[in-house]
């Protein structure tokens, strides 16, 4: 479980973040959703110890983030961020093998590597495994930083935007495979998207935050609603139910 | 790993045309005097392969925490800052502290600390998130080299005559004046740095992923940097106080060595550029002095090829 208990971060006077409390269960996908600016990515920075927090504390099972050992939480939660440049010359095998620097210090030993091989087939990278990063397209290369942070094998994923770059097909392979790993190896994903059909089909709790506090919470029949995200995006959304799933639909 | 193999074989050529260079080095024109050319080059020799391992060591680690491979410490102002101490040190206290061998470790210690400071004031200004942009920092760098060398010259002019022709000894680049009594305790610095900084190799490699993978993959960032810092700041101390400041030759190593090396492992990087670095130096000494028996100093030809590819990596980073 993820405890959030008044986080706020400024910048002079600029607040981004404002005494949000949180709590994010164990297990199943968390979305977090809402406009620009709203302090999604900030928020996601400090839970996983990226960005110091002004004020409040965050725990991750118990342990305070800012104050644990850091090589213990990485054993626990795993971060990616959004915009993942390297400028160095990397296969997609090495990339993936630091995931698991956490367990091996950088030795790995045969478990470590058995460890790599499967994560590199669960996002179906065999083909590209001794390829180098600057040699494939974005979508590829995202779903390489991927397989690095489940190579982790941390209870805990924490994913700022990982449909970033990817086209329809590929978007639809990651949030099926994250589901997986929510529900056949019982990780706890917490996501930042954009694309609001895809929090309302595929999440298991929904955490809409605008101007750097919740303001809505809940089970995605719950939030995905006309009048909580005309409110929340301040534009008309109609909210249809097509096949079982709840589609916004707001583009004119 | 077979990826491996390759980079094995040329790191191997490296080191067989760096042992060339230093057999070349210690034979040429020897004439078989080797009473006196054995001590005499020797000594000129573990300068100079000291040099290039400590210019060549700090850079690589300069540039993997920095997350880039233009800038080295030396474009940062270090070597121009190490010099400024030295000649605070001679207007404070005049020469006793540089004349006097038994304190040699302790003035070294001293100096070390001091430049860390530094290193990490400036670092804590420059890297933590406030400046972005490369070309920025850069400036940066050489605004501070000019600052510390103008105010060296000031001070140049307050002291002593006397004292300033010790001091100016120490302000060019020479790899023809060695410092003797230095060297032992020069020894003693690097190899401790090293002993640490080898134990960290696995860390730096994660560093160059970044700060936020870093953080995430459970590296103590702050520690690990200031660590670094340390060691970057023992190794330009001894490379600075044994020949002088040289400012484009780390950039120059360091790039080699990543290209040798053909990947961003620092087992295989170090060494590509400390071999680098031995070939360039040595190999250069021994051009110059015995086969064009010129008396130049080959740092000057170092700083100019070396120039020419820091303007060459700077153009081009701005095209992209």
């Amino acid at each position: 479980m993820i405890q959030v208990s008044e986080v706020s971060k400024r910048y002079g006077d600029t607040v981004v973040v404002d005494g949000v409390s949180l709590r994010i269960p164990a297990r199943g996908i968390t979305t977090i959703i809402g406009p620009n600016g709203a302090g999604k990515s900030t928020l996601l920075s400090m839970i996983s110890r990226l960005l110091p927090m002004s004020a409040g504390t965050v725990t991750v099972d118990g342990m305070d983030v800012t104050r644990s050992d850091s090589k213990e939480l990485a054993k626990r939660l795993a971060i990616l961020r959004q915009d993942n440049h390297l400028p160095l010359r990397l296969t997609v095998r090495d990339l993936i093998a630091f995931g698991r620097y956490p367990h091996s210090g950088g030795r790995p030993t045969m478990e470590d590597k058995a460890h790599i091989d499967r994560a590199i087939d669960y996002l179906n990278l065999n083909a590209l495994a001794d390829r180098f990063l600057d040699e494939l397209s974005g979508g590829q290369r995202q779903r390489a930083f991927i397989a690095m942070v489940l190579c982790q094998d941390t209870d805990y994923v924490l994913l700022d935007e990982p449909l970033n770059n990817l086209d329809m097909r590929n978007a639809v392979d990651m949030m099926k495979l994250l589901r997986r790993a929510a529900d056949e190896l019982h990780k706890t994903v917490v996501l930042v998207l954009h694309d609001i059909n895809f929090a309302s089909c595929y999440s298991d709790r929904i955490v809409a935050m605008r101007a750097g506090k919740v303001a809505y919470q809940g089970a995605p029949e719950e939030l995905i609603r006309s009048e909580i995200l005309s409110d929340l995006y301040q534009l008309d959304m109609a909210v249809h139910e097509i096949g079982g799933q709840r589609i916004c639909v707001y583009y004119r | 790993m077979p990826a491996d193999i390759r980079p094995g074989l040329r790191l191997a050529l490296l080191g067989a045309l760096a042992l060339v260079c230093i057999v070349a080095f210690m034979a040429l024109g020897a004439n078989g005097n080797w009473s006196f050319v054995l001590p005499f080059r020797g000594a000129k020799l573990a300068v100079m392969v000291l040099v290039a391992y400590a210019i060549a060591v700090s850079s690589v680690l300069f540039q993997t925490i920095t997350h880039n491979r233009i800038l080295t410490p030396a474009i940062m102002g270090f070597d121009a800052l190490y010099i400024l101490i030295q000649a605070s040190i001679v207007l404070g206290l005049g020469l006793d502290p540089l004349g006097n061998h038994d304190n040699a470790a302790l003035k070294f210690a001293a100096e070390v600390v001091l430049m860390t400071g530094f290193a990490y004031l400036l670092f804590r200004f420059l890297f933590t998130g406030a400046v972005q942009s490369l070309h920025l920092m850069m400036l940066v760098g050489i605004v501070f080299g000019l600052l510390f060398r103008s105010l060296s010259s000031f001070i140049v002019r307050l002291i002593d005559p006397n004292e300033f022709v010790v001091l100016q000894d120490r302000m060019f680049a020479s790899f023809n004046t060695t410092k003797n009594e230095l060297l032992l305790v020069s020894v003693l610095a690097i190899a401790a740095a090293s002993l640490v900084a080898w134990r960290l190799r696995h860390r730096y490699d994660v560093l160059a992923l970044g700060r936020d993978m870093a953080v995430n993959l459970g590296i103590d960032y702050r520690r690990t940097i200031m660590l670094t810092l340390m060691l970057i700041a023992v190794m330009v101390s001894v490379s600075t106080a044994l020949v002088g400041p040289v400012i484009f030759f780390g950039l120059l190593v360091s790039n080699l060595g990543y290209l040798t090396a053909g990947t961003d492992r620092h087992r295989l990087v170090l060494p590509a550029a400390v071999l680098w670095a031995i070939v360039f130096l040595v190999g250069g000494q021994t051009l110059l002095e015995r086969v064009l028996s010129l008396n130049a100093t080959v740092s000057v030809v170092i700083e100019f090829v070396g120039g020419l590819l820091f303007l060459f990596l700077v153009t081009r980073k701005t095209q992209r």
